[in-house]
């Protein structure tokens, strides 16, 4: 019962979400960025809801959400540490940085800490080749980090 | 009051840039100092930030790289009067870095307040808008074709035949899109003029609506980038303001509205019919061609789609005449190229120079070599689908053709150092790794041959039947080459064969046992 209730909530917040983006030229991806932004991910209820205002198939919405890493079925941590792992960062050692800070926190990357505290994500550049290695702890930036810094980092996240 | 400039630019942001203006405006209000602290874009010397200027009478001067820690040192040794210090570098302009530039799409770009729209007419913005507005289009996209301006974002189409196409296209409707999805590792210029300069991109963009005669336009930017959204959400609202944007633009009776569209992670969006696909709010699987997005592009409309770089540099174009840009480059390759930098590197940033310098001059004399100070190993050009370069190539000119004559491109123009402690087949590897995770899934060589790559490099790695291995591997880069519809697959060849080429040492311990191409 209780969960029930709690469905229609997301239901109904992201009606009220998708009708918002009604005017918009192509709405589909700022409602799906708005929804998570509100809900922190975007669950089934919520495509149904989109699904029928937009007056698209489900599957469609769903197709579309499940092809953009960015948007997640479940809710993440309340944090998000990304780490860069593309060209730039490798060549300062962007490799070991995310051994270190996977083996500190416990988790893979897409995974998210026992204590819901922080979720680690890869992430393929962040423009800020010139003071690699980069991460982005939610908008927050950083250059330059080492093994300790971040590791530091995600524990004061967690904290 | 003494100006005092403090980059916004992600870059310093992540350098502790923030940190720096609290302990200035702290010890500001201890001393009794009369500051005034602007936030500039970078001036695209990242190893210097944050960089701090301070305005005098004889021109700015500058100081960097400056943590917190240094402020309370720097003003007991005279920041505010040119005081000398181990951080200061003197006048900004005079530091060799920027002194060699030629800065014709960054002129701006950590000079002025980048939400200032004063700032921005103070310095020469909105003239070549205003030129634009006082010709017909057909002559708008014959200026820009005369300029010989060939897309930034990697394919180097000349942007002049682009327009023209839209322009001669009959619709009730069409689009202006910009492509700021810079997923490319290595590049950062995209990012740093949307956040150093934002109306210089907005002015190119109402350009080129004013050209074809589109009169909506949508900048997608990638959601790796919340700095440069929020620069543009604020120009272009300051721009709508003030009658830049809407249904009169300056009074010319046209109109043209913009739209900040953010992308949610996928690295294939930036081909652009993927681009378009995830702006209509479908899944970005590229489109194959034709049609062409000039003829049918954005909800079936003709659409102009270029690059940040290609649309900000129109407006110099405009305001200077195409014969000033088209006199900077070699060959096919006019006007300027802002290169990016990146990773292991002594002096990284953006150095903004006329087409021609060779790859050795930018990293040997540019960059200092690598930050480790070891020696350079390889250079990879391009982003993650461009070549790795050896030294022997280091001649090769900051050409477009002269880049694809040495199996590599230029892509988006970032360059990325590596020191010889690079595993050479680890980076092959993740060129195989990379295209099997950004894939869009739409043909087979892309989707199944980069998994078999890998599995085959890792076969390599354990030194199995390594002279069959490399075979295997060449076939596959032929069948990628040739059976991708677009550039992710049919350009991951590139960095693997240039290491299979260029690096054949690494890959066996005994190189004479796999036969030479
Ligand atoms: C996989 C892939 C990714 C691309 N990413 C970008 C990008 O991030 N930014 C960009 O401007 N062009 C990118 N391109 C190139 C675009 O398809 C297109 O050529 C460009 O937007 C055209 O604009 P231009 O002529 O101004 O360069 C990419 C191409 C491919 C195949
Ligand atoms: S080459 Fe790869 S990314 Fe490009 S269209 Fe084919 S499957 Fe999609
Ligand atoms: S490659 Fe890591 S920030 Fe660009």
């Amino acid at each position: 019962m209780a969960d029930e209730q709690a469905d229609s909530e997301t239901a109904r917040r992201a009606t009220a979400i998708a009708e918002e983006h009604l005017h918009f030229e192509g709405p589909l991806l700022p409602i799906l960025h708005a929804v998570q932004h509100e809900l922190g991910c975007v669950p089934e209820d919520a495509i149904r809801a989109i699904a029928k205002v937009l007056n698209l198939g489900r599957a469609e919405v769903h197709g579309t959400m499940t092809f953009y890493p960015d948007y997640r079925s479940e809710p993440g941590g309340a944090h998000t540490l990304k780490l860069c792992r593309a060209e730039a960062c490798q060549s300062m050692g962007a490799d070991a940085v995310a051994d270190a800070a996977r083996a500190a926190l416990g988790i893979d990357f897409h995974e998210t800490t026992s204590d819901g505290a922080l979720t680690l994500e890869p992430v393929y550049c962040l423009g800020l080749c010139a003071c690699a290695p980069a991460a982005m702890l939610d908008h927050e930036v950083h250059g330059r980090v080492t093994a300790e810094s971040v590791v530091a980092l995600a524990e004061g996240a967690s904290a | 009051m003494t100006r005092v400039y403090v980059p916004r630019d992600a870059a310093a942001l992540a350098l502790g840039a923030d940190a720096v203006v609290v302990a200035l405006e702290t010890e500001a209000a201890v001393r009794g100092l009369d500051l005034e602290i602007v936030r500039n874009g970078t001036r695209g010397m990242i190893w210097l930030e944050p960089l701090v200027e301070v305005e005098t009478d004889a021109g700015r001067v500058a100081y960097g790289p400056v943590t917190a820690a240094d402020v309370p040192g720097l003003l007991d040794a005279g920041l505010l009067e040119c005081g000398t210090h181990p951080l200061a570098h003197g006048p900004t302009e005079e530091i060799p870095f920027l002194a060699r530039q030629t800065r014709l799409t960054f002129a701006r770009c950590g000079v002025t307040d980048p939400l200032s729209l004063e700032d921005y007419e103070a310095h020469g913005g909105l003239k070549g808008l205003r030129a634009a507005i006082a010709m017909t289009p057909a002559d708008v996209v014959q200026a820009v074709t005369d300029s010989g301006l060939r897309g930034r974002g990697g394919a180097g189409f000349p942007t002049g035949i682009k327009w023209r196409t839209v322009l001669e296209a009959q619709a009730d409707r069409k689009y202006i899109v910009c492509n700021a999805d810079e997923g490319d590792s290595g590049t950062f210029a995209d990012r740093m003029i949307m956040e150093g300069d934002p109306f210089v991109l907005i002015e190119g963009m109402i350009i080129s609506g004013l050209a074809v005669e589109a009169d909506k336009g949508f900048i997608y930017v990638r959601s790796e980038y919340p700095h440069a959204i929020e620069a543009l959400e604020s120009a272009i609202a300051t721009a709508t303001v003030r009658g830049i944007l809407g249904p009169d633009v300056l009074g010319s009776g046209r109109a043209f509205d913009l739209e900040v569209r953010v992308g949610a992670g996928a690295y294939v969006c930036g081909e652009e019919t993927s681009l378009l696909n995830s702006l209509e709010g479908k899944r970005g699987i590229v489109r194959s061609k034709p049609p062409l997005p000039a003829h049918e592009g954005l909800f079936g409309k003709p659409t102009v789609i270029n690059n940040v770089i290609s649309l900000a540099s129109v407006p110099v174009i405009l305001a200077e005449g195409p014969a000033a840009y088209q006199e900077y480059g070699v060959g096919r390759s006019r006007g300027t190229i802002p290169i990016q930098l990146a990773g292991n590197v002594r002096h990284g940033g953006l150095f903004e120079a006329a087409f021609g310098m060779t790859l050795g001059e930018l990293v040997d004399d540019v960059c200092g070599g690598t930050a480790s100070g070891r020696p350079v190993k390889a250079v990879q050009v391009g982003g993650p689908l461009g070549a790795y370069f050896p030294r022997a190539l280091f001649d090769t000119p900051f050409d477009y053709e002269a880049f694809a004559a040495k199996d590599g491109l230029i892509g988006h123009a970032g360059v990325t150092l590596f020191d010889d402690t690079a595993d050479m087949l680890k980076q092959a590897r993740f060129a195989f790794e990379f295209c099997a995770v950004e894939s869009c899934g739409k043909c087979t060589p892309c989707r199944i041959g980069s998994t078999r790559g890998v599995e085959t490099i890792e076969k390599i790695r354990r030194g199995e039947d390594v002279a069959a291995q490399v075979e295997l591997i060449e076939d596959l880069c032929e069948t990628m080459k040739y059976g991708s519809l677009c550039a992710l697959g049919g350009f991951t060849p590139y960095p693997v064969m240039s290491v299979l080429n260029h690096f054949r040492d690494e890959i066996a311990a005994s190189p004479e046992e796999i036969p030479a191409r």
